[in-house]
């Protein structure tokens, strides 16, 4: 350092690192600069006027002798590797989308109005649904952007998880924002004992957390479902209640007549909650002797009285809530604002199998007990009923029958079955069933109540139903209304249309002219709507095929 | 003009973007929907008519083969340069997907990329046959003897002021607040002496850093009267270190080295801001000459600067260096093709020749922060509330700086590695190691972290 004008002090070796002590000269410095040399002058410095200087040329000789002679530190402690994921690359095209799809998070900027630019974030569950399909792994590098989407939005993290594999659970331990991941995974991504192992099962049950125990409760009656019965039982009597809620109602899964007896002894429980939850299950079972006693304490209500001039229901509701069905899981306390007695009933009829029905009145069928007049206004409580027994039970041939043809005029209006408990009902059908029904009330209906019932159709929608609801968009437009009044089905529609339908849409993009009596503006908005929809059908299009192996 | 074979890949692309919004927008236009009449010349034009909320869609053209960088042009209202039109454009073309098919330019597209090209052409020529600046020198001279005289004036004023400082001591500096170094700041300016502006603000902001301040700032007042001793004294410093100081006080100075030709591979690009202004800073890699280079690049507050660059990029360009000892500064001259993908990666130093450089880099520009390096085989390794790199086969490590730290490219990076070794660029000083660029340990693009 020739260049430093100041008198060089005698040389010092350099400290091990830049930290490091052992610049006690530097320290002197420092000292001395912060009282002031007014009040202190370090050693080798004349005081008085120029000591200021002195020590600005020394501090500066020993600044840059610091940096220069900085050198790297011990390593910490490594970490251990990220597991190998064996899984395919994304190809090239695929993994730009994604990119693309991830710059388009909430907080990644932009916003506004939404134009007829496509929503990238809400395509990206159906991106991760493919690619997972595919079994393709995830780009290192896209992983953090992969878990704050999935840190904002709970629906989407299993299939965030599936698809950032091995390495984002290795990341999550590092990261105390991505936990979620690690509570996710049951034990921390470690994989659960299967039945070959025995001891690592009966250990992880004894002493794991309660995650991972419902975890392996719930993977080892998907597997086996007296197995998982039987390891519930060796700890059953000394689970907390909430807890005894939790793994009871993993039984679901699997649900059969072996699981009675247990379900019978729960049925006893000192816990209010549990005891319901058992009497539920048991009343899914239609074998079960629950289930028995339910069909006669509701057969005692519920008969076909012939004494009117055509056939017709009588309901004679229950006089008292006996000991005997509180035990079967009946609540004796009806909620403010209903009657005790038609409480009751309608949770008998619930709990009741439906097979019973038709041999109680008169070998009907679902479709003829449903069409049957009710006396004294009980027609409402006794279907409504029905309709939950019919969802519990999984029963299509009832559920049709309460659902009707989706053309009957009271489908789409306030009838004795709901449009939430409708859209239950369909979920017990096969999709396509339910897609035909869906698209039948589409167009009788329209779309204004349809929301709630297109929610449970399997995606792509099926041809049908798609052009139900490509024409009923095509209606509202030429009825003259704003298109944000359709702004739910819309955007479902973006999701949930097959991306063949494309070309029906094309035509309807033009802006059209304005009728007399439409709202202003309106035609502008459809046609931007649609364009929107056109172009995110393309690029949905274009996403599957970027992920299909070539 | 070669190769227009080659497409970008869409965070190219989408690295041209003057902002996030923009670059939000651009990706949802980056497919087929609003695109109409797209298409793609061998010349390197693209073009398309992109359908917005009006009645008549918008011309978006772009001239991706000229040798001074992509050119746009766009019949929107978008103030915004390149608009999220061009971006979506660009987008879709490097999509491969067919919506930009080959073709003959339309008449509009072609006017304007022709008008552009012979406009460039005659400068060039301009350039070339005029005086590079006319005017009468003894003029000239008389300014830059004018502008030295205030600067020494600043400079005297300045040290003046410090030896004032070390005289009180510190510890008055905590009190005495922001106002006495912006005051000080301010009559740098005045002197023409903005080097010396900018590092009396900086001198400002110390005392509220935290812990340590006394230490840093006593570090800060060396390395300024240090720098305005070089000023006073510059008569007797070696020429390279007299330029380092004119570069450092903040005088202009032309980037008047001889052109290097050479495969310049783009390490990393990235913004930093202020309410004034953007400065880009682009560092290239040239395959041949082995020599890393910083291109700056500026734009008011709000503009991306004109000069993009998408990392993972190489281009065939002459690049001239600026003056002063140890300076990486240089500017782009004459670009031969476009810039293009390549397979090419920097090789990799460990991190005590790292340190080592730095340490020997300051022999030339005692000033220097830090210095542009290339870490090969290091992995991230977490080391208290911080990180470090580590290197793969040794047992020593850098640590990263704070703001490193603290960065969203910092989890791209160990996400990357996932505890193996990976190669990474990034600028190397005495707070540490701050990462911009990384390369995975098998085939694999480059990873931008900044």
């Amino acid at each position: 350092m020739t260049s430093a004008p100041t008198p060089v002090p005698a040389p010092v070796p350099a400290p091990a690192s830049a930290q490091a002590p052992g610049g006690s000269r530097w320290e002197e410095l420092v000292t001395a600069a912060l009282l002031g040399t007014a009040r202190r002058v370090p050693t080798g410095v004349p005081a008085g006027r120029d000591a200021p200087t002195a020590l600005l040329d020394a501090a500066a000789v020993e600044t840059v002798r610091r940096r220069a002679g900085m050198r790297a530190g011990r390593a910490a402690a490594r970490i251990e590797p990220a597991a190998r994921d064996p899984r395919p690359a994304l190809p090239p095209a695929a993994a730009r989308r994604l990119t693309m799809l991830l710059a388009d998070r909430p907080g990644a900027g932009g916003g506004g109005r939404r134009g007829t630019a496509p929503d990238l974030m809400e395509l990206l569950p159906q991106w991760l649904t493919t690619a997972n399909g595919h079994g393709y792994a995830a780009p290192p590098q896209a992983l953090p952007a992969l878990l704050d989407a999935a840190r904002g939005r709970t629906d989407l993290r299993p299939a965030v998880l599936a698809f950032a594999g091995p390495r984002a659970l290795w990341l999550a331990r590092l990261n105390t924002d991505w936990r979620f991941a690690l509570r996710a995974a049951p034990g921390g991504g470690a994989a659960l004992p299967g039945p070959e192992e025995p001891e690592r099962m009966r250990e992880l049950w004894e002493e794991g957390l309660f995650a991972e125990r419902v975890a392996l409760l719930s993977a080892v009656r998907a597997r086996d479902a007296a197995a998982a019965r039987d390891l519930l039982s060796t700890t059953w009597a000394s689970e907390r209640a909430e807890d005894r809620l939790m793994f009871l109602d993993s039984l679901r899964t699997g649900l059969c007549g072996e699981d009675e007896p247990f379900l019978e002894r729960a049925l006893a429980d000192r816990s209010r909650n549990v005891r319901s939850t058992a009497a539920e299950l048991l009343s899914a079972l239609p074998g079960s002797a629950l289930a028995g006693r339910m069909a006669e304490r509701a057969g005692a209500c519920v008969a076909v009285d012939h004494t009117y001039g055509t056939p017709t229901i009588a309901v004679e509701t229950p006089h008292e809530c006996d000991p005997g069905m509180e035990r079967d899981g009946v609540v004796a306390k009806a909620p403010a604002g209903r009657g005790e007695r038609s409480w009751w009933l309608g949770q008998l009829v619930e709990a009741t199998p439906l097979g019973t029905w038709p041999g109680r009145l008169g070998g009907r069928t679902p479709e003829e007990i449903v069409a049957l007049p009710v006396a004294d206004d009980w027609r409402d409580e006794l279907h409504a009923a029905w309709c939950r027994a019919a969802v519990r039970q999984r029963d299509p041939s009832w559920s049709r029958a309460l659902l009707g043809t989706p053309a009957a005029p009271e489908a789409g209006g306030p009838g004795a079955v709901s449009l939430a408990e409708r859209a239950k009902l369909l979920s017990t059908l096969e999709a396509p069933e339910r897609a035909g029904w869906v698209a039948g009330f589409i167009a009788v209906h329209g779309l204004s109540e349809a929301f709630q019932l297109l929610g449970v159709c399997a995606v792509p929608w099926t041809g049908p139903l798609g052009g139900a609801v490509v024409d009923a968009l095509n209606i509202a437009r030429d009825a003259g209304s704003y298109p944000w009044s359709f702004s739910g089905v819309m955007g479902l529609a973006e999701r949930c249309l097959d991306p063949a339908e494309a070309v029906r849409l094309e035509a309807l993009t033009a802006v059209p002219d304005e009728a007399e009596d439409a709202a202003p503006g309106a035609g502008g908005y459809w046609s931007e709507s649609f364009q929107r929809l056109l172009t995110t059908l393309r690029l949905r299009a274009t996403m599957q095929s970027e992920l299909t192996p070539s | 003009m070669t190769e227009q074979g080659v497409r970008w890949t869409a965070e190219q692309v989408l690295a041209l973007a003057p902002d996030t919004a923009s670059r939000k927008a651009g990706s949802k236009l980056g497919a087929a929907g609003p695109w109409s009449e797209a298409g793609s010349s061998d010349e390197g034009t693209v073009w398309g008519l992109c359908r917005g909320s009006g009645s008549k869609p918008y011309r978006t053209v772009i001239d991706v083969a000229d040798s001074t960088g992509p050119a746009y042009k766009c019949s929107c209202p978008s103030r915004k340069f390149p608009c999220k039109h061009a971006l979506g454009l660009l987008l879709l073309w490097a999509g491969e997907d067919g919506s930009v098919p080959r073709g003959q330019a339309p008449d509009w597209a072609e006017e304007w990329t022709e008008g552009r090209r012979k406009r460039a052409d005659d400068k060039r020529a301009a350039d070339a046959a005029g005086s590079p600046s006319p005017g009468d020198p003894e003029a000239a001279r008389r300014r830059a003897e004018r502008r030295a005289e205030w600067i020494t004036a600043g400079a005297t004023e300045l040290e003046q002021r410090l030896a004032d400082l070390l005289r009180s001591g510190l510890a008055s500096a905590e009190q005495a607040g922001y106002g006495l170094w912006e005051e000080t700041a301010a009559r740098m300016v005045d002197a023409q002496a903005p080097g010396l502006a900018a590092r009396v603000r900086e001198l400002g902001a110390i005392p509220s850093s935290g812990p340590g301040w006394p230490v840093r700032l006593l570090e800060e007042c060396a390395l300024l009267h240090l720098l305005d001793q070089g000023w006073l004294r510059r008569e007797g410093l070696p020429d390279g270190l007299a330029a380092t100081v004119r570069s450092r006080i903040g005088l202009p100075a032309s980037a008047d080295g001889p052109p290097v030709r050479d495969q310049w591979l783009v390490l990393a690009q990235y913004d930093t801001a202020d309410s004034r202004l953007t400065t880009r800073r682009v560092w290239l890699y040239g395959a041949g000459s082995g020599r890393t280079v910083l291109l700056l690049s500026y734009g008011a507050a709000g503009r991306a600067p004109e000069l993009a660059l998408p990392v993972g990029l190489a281009l065939d360009a002459e690049v001239s260096a600026y003056p002063g000892a140890g300076q990486a500064r240089a500017a782009l001259g004459e670009r031969f093709a476009p810039a293009a993908p390549t397979e090419f990666r920097p090789p990799g130093v460990d991190v005590a020749r790292a340190v080592a450089e730095y340490g020997e880099a300051l022999r030339d520009d005692p000033w220097l922060e830090s210095r542009p390096v290339t870490l090969g085989r290091v992995v991230p390794v977490p080391d208290g509330e911080g990180w470090q790199l580590a290197d793969a086969d040794g047992e020593l490590a850098l640590p990263l700086t704070p703001a490193a730290g603290s960065r969203a490219g910092l989890w791209r990076l160990i996400a990357l590695s996932g505890g193996a070794p990976v190669t990474v660029f990034g600028e190397c000083g005495h707070l540490g190691f701050s990462p911009l660029t990384a390369w995975p340990q098998g085939p694999g693009e480059a990873v931008t972290l900044c």
